[in-house]
């Protein structure tokens, strides 16, 4: 099997962010980089289903040379190769998404996976994107894969429940938390992944459809309110708690 | 729970490659989700956790800097340190299992050892399909093991062992004991096998510390060690020394990792903990605590990270590693401590790691070198005196 997996180079969910000046981006300094946690479910699909059915996974990133570092993580989890698709710019979902499309295209995989969302744009566009950019079928926030044949069975999360859905391949899957437990990379994957190539090549460009004019932190948290510290604030906690905070 | 950062006060981090920073991560998660949920049941029980045993050695954590061809990654030394740093961060036992594993059994099988010895043991103990230990000190010989009187006496295509030895990590799990004793009055190393005739390797029970590693008495009697089960290239009390180095080289870092644990600890307790009013964190005297803990880690994280690029470069000296792992398990001990204050009686609770910790250290101040005999070997080194006798 052919197996991509598109991995984003994003902040660490546990770094302090800051706006930039100019207010339309993050302040990227002193910030650590991780690869986006919903990636790594994507990249230990690949690996599992290449483990049980052989063939090649791909890492592929959009961005700058920075992303190497997630090509790198994704190279010592067990991929074969990786490769980065060229920018400096900040992109929009879209001029990434038509990126990928054009060297998935080229590739022709059996299967494609994201994460079901990037925690920096928290957009969770992309993957639906290409799919659509491809005329390939794709099945989102899924957290549980069988492949048999040409046909895919995901169960999707759903409010209150599950979904079994199928499609057929080639198609894209985005993919949750619980799909996988993600291997670490060991110590012999982390030695291994330096022979491993590279690929660069510029991304393909396309005018951006979408443009960010303006971003801000939210207000910080007013003080709490003590009601009281026995049983007889009771009735004003509920009270406050249904006519001011309105959440019961 | 959530993952823990680290401790970067001097954006050391910057001075490490790629390559060592996703080391020390894989290892941080490793023990953030391997080690720390079952650490103080087996501490309370006084076992060895041996599930994480193969997940060691999956990951890579056994025999770290020795070649690919016998299963290893080849990594360097400061790599290597970082994984006892984290391995230790959850628990000096656990650290204490991989050291003697990696520092103390595959270490000189690798250095002194045949190539048939080698090909046999490093692939299988990398693997951790096989497990060593280390038998140098003895009841009446521990700062001193020169005096040690275990002994072997040549016979045909052989020798016989007689001896004991004492405080052994791992003996009783250890499918291979590298055994120091003197044939014909020389120190020489001998690989004894479990289920040698004669070898027996009772537990030692009753310990406050180091609960969750296996301590071990190793007892020969006429044991039968074949001539291909005596290492050949090595001879003298050097061979053991040359493994000492490695060990506490990793203890050096280990240290720092222990004491990150119990800073962590400290400082998060400090800021919820709500005394007169106010969070604890904001009086002077607590302040101080911290502000401490932290100084010393990042001093000891400066230390054992150039003693790494020294060892790296080949360059290092015994007595500078003498020094890291003084300095290093001297305040990792005493942060551990402050930590303990700081936590009051929640301190002594194993709901925290601190205490667990603190009683840890108590072992690691005094193997592989006593602070005193650091203390010694330093002092020879700058005065050109002795002070052993
Ligand atoms: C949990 C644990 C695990 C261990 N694992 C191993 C192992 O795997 N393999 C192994 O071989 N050993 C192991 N050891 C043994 C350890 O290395 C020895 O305990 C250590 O070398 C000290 O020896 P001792 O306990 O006999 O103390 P002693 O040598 O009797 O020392 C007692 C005290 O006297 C001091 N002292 C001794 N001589 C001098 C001097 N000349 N000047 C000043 N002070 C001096 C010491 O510093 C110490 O404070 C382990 C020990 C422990 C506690």
């Amino acid at each position: 099997m052919k197996l991509i997996a598109c991995v984003n180079h994003v902040p660490d969910t546990a770094a302090k962010i800051n706006v930039a000046a100019g207010g339309t981006s993050i302040d990227k300094n002193g910030v650590n980089f991780v690869i986006n946690p919903y990636d790594e479910f994507a990249v230990e699909e690949c690996l599992r289903l290449k483990e049980k059915n052989g063939g090649e996974v791909v890492a592929v990133s959009v961005g700058s040379d920075a992303h190497k570092e997630t090509l790198r993580k994704a190279l010592a989890m067990g991929a074969d190769k990786a490769v980065l698709l060229k920018t400096d710019d900040d992109r929009d979902s879209f001029g990434i998404a038509s990126a990928l499309a054009g060297y998935i295209k080229e590739q022709s995989p059996d299967l494609v996976l994201f994460g079901k969302q990037s925690v920096d744009g928290d957009d969770a566009a992309v993957g639906g994107m290409v799919a659509e950019l491809l005329g390939l079928p794709s099945v989102t926030v899924v957290v549980g894969l069988a492949i048999d044949g040409s046909s895919v069975t995901a169960e999707r999360e759903i409010e209150g429940g599950k979904e079994t859905v199928k499609a057929s391949l080639p198609c894209v899957i985005t993919a949750q938390k619980g799909l996988n437990e993600p291997r670490y990379p060991s110590l012999k994957g982390i030695m291994g992944a330096k022979s491993k190539p590279i690929e660069e090549r510029p991304a393909a460009t396309v005018p951006a459809r979408v443009q960010v004019v303006g971003m801000k932190k939210p207000a910080a948290k007013a003080a709490g309110k003590i009601v009281g510290t026995d049983a007889t604030a009771v009735p004003e906690l509920v009270r406050l708690l249904h006519e001011e905070a309105k959440v019961i | 729970m959530a993952q823990f950062q680290g401790v970067d006060y001097f954006m050391i981090d910057g001075l490490l490659s790629e390559e060592e920073r996703m080391v020390r991560a894989t290892v941080r998660s490793f023990v953030d989700d391997e080690v720390l949920p079952i650490i103080e049941k087996h501490y309370r029980d006084g076992t060895f956790p041996m599930p994480l045993v193969g997940k060691m050695a999956e990951l890579g954590l056994f025999g770290t800097t020795l070649p690919a061809k016998y299963g290893c990654a080849e990594m360097n030394n400061v790599a290597y340190g970082l994984v006892m740093q984290e391995l230790e961060r959850g628990d000096s036992g656990v650290r204490s299992f991989a050291s003697v594993q990696s520092g103390l059994v595959m270490y000189p099988i690798y250095a002194f050892g045949s190539e048939e010895q080698k090909d046999r043991w490093l692939p299988a103990l990398a693997k951790g399909e096989k497990i060593g230990c280390f038998g140098l000190t003895e009841p009446d010989y521990g700062s001193n093991p020169g005096g040690m009187v275990t002994r072997a006496e040549r016979k045909d295509g052989g020798y016989l062992l007689n001896g004991a030895k004492m405080w052994i990590t791992n003996g009783t799990l250890a499918d291979i004991a590298v055994v120091w004793a003197k044939l014909e009055g020389e120190v020489r190393g001998f690989l004894v096998e479990k289920g040698t005739k004669g070898y027996t390797a009772p537990e030692m029970k009753g310990k406050h510390s180091l609960r969750a590693s296996v301590t071990s008495e190793l007892v020969f009697q006429d044991c039968w060690i074949p001539e291909s089960n005596i290492l050949p290239n090595i001879k003298g009390l050097k061979g053991p020394l040359m493994c000492l180095s490695q060990a506490r080289y990793g203890i050096a870092w280990g240290a720092v990792g222990s004491a990150m644990a119990t800073y962590d600890a400290a400082l998060n307790y400090a800021k919820s903990r709500i005394q007169f009013g106010k969070p604890i964190a904001s009086f002077q005297l607590i302040q101080e605590k911290l502000v401490h803990m932290l100084n010393e880690i990042t001093k000891g994280q400066l230390l054992a990270l150039q003693l790494g690029r020294l060892k790296d470069a080949g360059t290092v000296k015994f007595t500078q590693i003498s020094l890291a792992k003084r300095n290093n398990v001297h305040h990792a001990l005493e942060i551990a401590r402050m930590a303990r204050e700081i936590l009051g009686a929640n301190g002594i609770l194993d709901e925290y790691p601190v205490m667990r910790h603190a009683n840890n250290l108590e072992s690691v101040k005094t193997y592989e070198g006593t602070h005193e005999m650091h203390t010694l070997i330093l002092g020879e080194d700058i005065t050109g005196i002795a002070a052993f006798h």
